[in-house]
């Protein structure tokens, strides 16, 4: 250690306290909020009990931020919010403001970064996702540089509140699912196509046998020797690729670049209004990685949008959109090809089969 | 740290990035100009990009595996990430993250934020997420020498590392009570209640697998507990919902058509507008949000507040997606604190005894069956668990105890 370490040294301090950096109109109001207003895309007037106003301009962020933008976001919460502000579930940074005089100049200040406000009700905010090629081991695919290129692409859409209701994208980079996409309306979700490849020179060393084998959903690692020392066979038809063997054991290597790539889920939600939270469905099964720009993630997901758009009704996110017209006319709609893929067959497939004579014409 | 301060030399090896320049075009905030600013001071985020360009060139990552790496007494925290191209980028050779549990609700005063920034300046790459996916600020990529140091500056600046591996994971929260009208209970401060009453568990990994609690404050669910949560807290009330019949005249007189747009969209159709007035019948409303998100000059939910407990949501691996379910239908406000750490305890005690390695909560309940956990944590099975009684007759009738009929 290069440095003389701090005393006393302390662990378990655990977080700032939740109210710590609260500000002060915060404090005043806190738990007695009585409604709030749409001012404009990214722009929320709440309304406390006191009459007291608090204005809120969302600007979107790539998540991935530098401690130089970070800056820069701290000298616009000292000019305009007190030196207040806060980050939401979506990567999204919030300015808080008591003076609604703030609002215009903090607009063209962010506009001036490159910062789009918007990202409330009836728009498409920011997209959650994983590190991908940025830090991730695991990652099928990257995820800063599609969610980037998604977003240049919908961007209207995150600065308008012109779609039918709340559309949220998600997207993660292998089906560890560290972004939970299992509940977007549109999720993003990079997949592995192959089985490992296992190097077994190295297994021994740097695995523990046992472990390695009843990692296996599916119990396709069989135990094996190899040069007299002990090893794994994988039983491919079994193994779909989920890499929970990759991560116990990082002799059995996933990443493939040819076989790697996106697949597309549609439908799903976590907000209980209207209908229950729901897991989202396959769409398309597999697109190309297909870096800088990705451009078939781009049009599957752009393609999605406007049709959505275009024919869901009012307060209808596209899964209850979806229910109301059916899923073959989803797929007439998109243009995307329906294939055995779509047809479940791991567990409990048959509760996905159409098991009535309701079929629309 | 190492980073050498003549920014003029590092910028005469700033690496060839032709394809993730593409990505600094378009409208929309570019991670790669991101790490470029970073790079100006930071010799690591530099070797990011040149590993990042190679990525794209080659279509697959160049991280290896995690090693062991963290800081003293604690088992968890420091996510270790080592390049497999460390030769071509000595830089990111070693590339460990930092989780920091961030405050919750994500509120910062632009000085904490500053703090954070110029230690990770000092001490590792200058990139970060804000924030990783289970709510942490993310200090993305430094050496192992440096975890210690930055452990150090950190706790001193108010700030301490968040969970990883089989441990409670950073708790998050929705903005609740800060900001919100909706808040059925103070989620700000149970989460603030559990991160701090389980610093233990939260640092020093001893389950068979993760442990999530997610708090969002009603039924919109903000921080996707439901999908997301080993344990999900959602608020919600218990009474009649609070009509202002005056604001709801005034929605209709702005245009809103409000059995259109409202009642239609009931999922219980507990609600009727008569052109005139707004009549709800309580008992059959299932506090889905729909007419209060719409309404909210005019609806909202009522006094008798408190929360909904769920359990048992993860992602895919292993067996499949869960969703979490009803365990305890509705818990008091002021009960929920307690209530949790009672309930908690004994779920973490039948977890311990029958679960496996890397066995979620949902998924041993899958295993060994609800009526068996619930059995097992002492708890009575109630209509509000389950969507619909079992439609298959497979019942395994327990042995008849002696005395009962």
């Amino acid at each position: 250690m290069t440095t003389t370490p701090l005393q006393p040294r302390l662990t378990d301090i655990g977080p700032p306290s939740y109210d710590k950096y609260l500000p002060p109109i915060i404090r005043k109001n806190y738990g007695k909020w009585k409604y709030h207003e749409k001012l404009a895309p990214g722009v929320l007037c709440h309304v406390a009990e006191s009459g007291d106003r608090l204005y809120t301009v969302r600007g979107g962020a790539p998540r991935l931020l530098s401690i130089q933008t970070i800056r820069k976001f701290a000298d616009l919460a000292d000019k305009y919010c007190g030196g207040h502000l806060r980050f939401t579930s979506r990567n999204n940074i919030e300015f808080l403001l008591e003076d609604p005089a703030g609002i215009e100049p903090l607009k063209q200040d962010l506009a001036a970064m490159g910062v789009p406000v918007g990202g409330t009700n009836n728009s498409i905010s920011n997209i959650v996702h994983t590190q991908g090629w940025v830090h991730c081991h695991s990652a099928a695919t990257d995820a800063s540089g599609i969610v980037k290129s998604v977003m240049d692409a919908l961007c209207d859409r995150f600065t308008h509140e012109d779609m039918p209701a709340k559309l949220r994208i998600a997207l993660a980079c292998c089906l560890n699912m560290c972004g939970a996409v299992h509940c977007s309306d549109i999720a993003i979700l990079g997949v592995h196509r192959r089985p490992p490849k296992i190097q077994k020179d190295i297994l021994p060393k740097v695995c523990e046998v046992p472990t390695l084998i009843s990692s296996c959903p599916t119990g396709a690692i069989r135990s094996a020797t190899f040069e007299g020392k002990p090893s794994v066979d994988v039983i491919e038809e079994q193994c779909m690729y989920c890499g929970n063997c990759y991560t116990v054991c990082p002799a059995m290597q996933l990443n493939d670049a040819e076989n790697d790539g996106l697949s597309i889920w549609v439908g799903g939600k976590v907000s209980n209004a209207r209908s229950e939270p729901r897991f989202s469905k396959l769409a398309i099964p597999f697109l190309p990685n297909n870096p800088p720009h990705w451009p078939e993630v781009v049009e599957a997901v752009v393609k999605i949008v406007d049709v959505y758009r275009q024919n869901a009704r009012k307060y209808e996110r596209v899964g209850e959109w979806i229910d109301r017209v059916g899923w073959p006319r989803f797929f007439e709609l998109t243009g995307f090809e329906f294939t055995r893929y779509h047809i479940d067959d791991f567990k409990h497939a048959g509760l996905t089969f159409a098991r009535s004579a309701h079929i629309r014409y | 740290m190492a980073d050498a301060p003549d920014e003029k030399k590092r910028a005469n090896h700033q690496p060839q990035t032709k394809l993730l320049d593409e990505l600094e075009k378009g409208p929309w905030p570019s991670f790669v100009s991101e790490i470029k600013a970073a790079a100006k001071t930071s010799d690591s985020a530099r070797d990011l990009l040149g590993q990042l360009e190679l990525s794209y060139e080659d279509k697959k990552s160049h991280w290896k595996h995690g090693g062991l790496v963290g800081v003293l007494g604690y088992g968890g925290g420091v996510i270790g990430r080592y390049s497999d191209v460390g030769e071509q980028f000595p830089n990111v050779a070693h590339f460990h993250t930092l989780r920091v549990n961030h405050p919750a609700g994500w509120f910062y005063s632009s000085e904490a934020l500053r703090t954070i920034c110029d230690i990770w300046e000092r001490r590792g790459s200058g990139v970060t997420n804000m924030h990783g996916s289970t709510g942490d600020i993310i200090l993305l990529g430094t050496t192992t020498d440096q975890l210690e140091p930055t452990f150090q500056e950190l706790t001193h600046a108010g700030f301490d590392l968040g969970g990883s591996g089989s441990a409670v994971r950073t708790p998050s929260s929705c903005v609740g009570m800060a900001r919100c009208e909706w808040a059925c209970y103070d989620s700000m401060k149970l989460c603030y209640d559990l991160t701090m009453h389980y610093q233990d568990e939260l640092h020093r990994p001893a389950f068979p697998y993760k442990f999530k609690f997610k708090c969002s404050a009603c039924p919109n669910d903000c921080v996707a507990s439901i999908a997301r949560a080993d344990m999900s807290i959602i608020g919600t009330w218990k009474d009649e919902m609070q009509v202002d019949h005056a604001e709801v005249a005034n929605y209709a007189a702005a245009g809103l058509d409000i059995q259109k747009d409202v009642c239609s969209h009931c999922p219980t159709k507990c609600m009727d507008w008569d052109g005139k007035k707004l009549s709800i019948d309580n008992r059959d409303c299932v506090r889905c949000m729909h007419c209060i998100n719409v309404m909210p000059k005019a609806l909202r939910p009522g006094k008798e507040k408190g929360a909904v407990i769920l359990l048992g949501a993860k992602a895919p691996i292993l067996q499949g997606a869960l969703l979490s379910s009803v365990l305890i239908p509705f818990v008091p406000a002021d009960e929920l604190f307690e209530t949790i750490k009672e309930l908690v305890s004994r779920i973490w005690d039948f977890w311990d005894e029958y679960g496996t390695n890397r066995e979620r909560i949902g998924e041993l309940i899958q295993r060994v069956g609800l009526p068996a956990f619930l059995e097992g944590i002492g708890l009575d099975p109630a209509p509000e668990m389950v969507s619909a009684p079992r439609d298959n007759p497979y019942i395994y009738f327990q042995a008849e105890k002696e005395g009962e009929q």
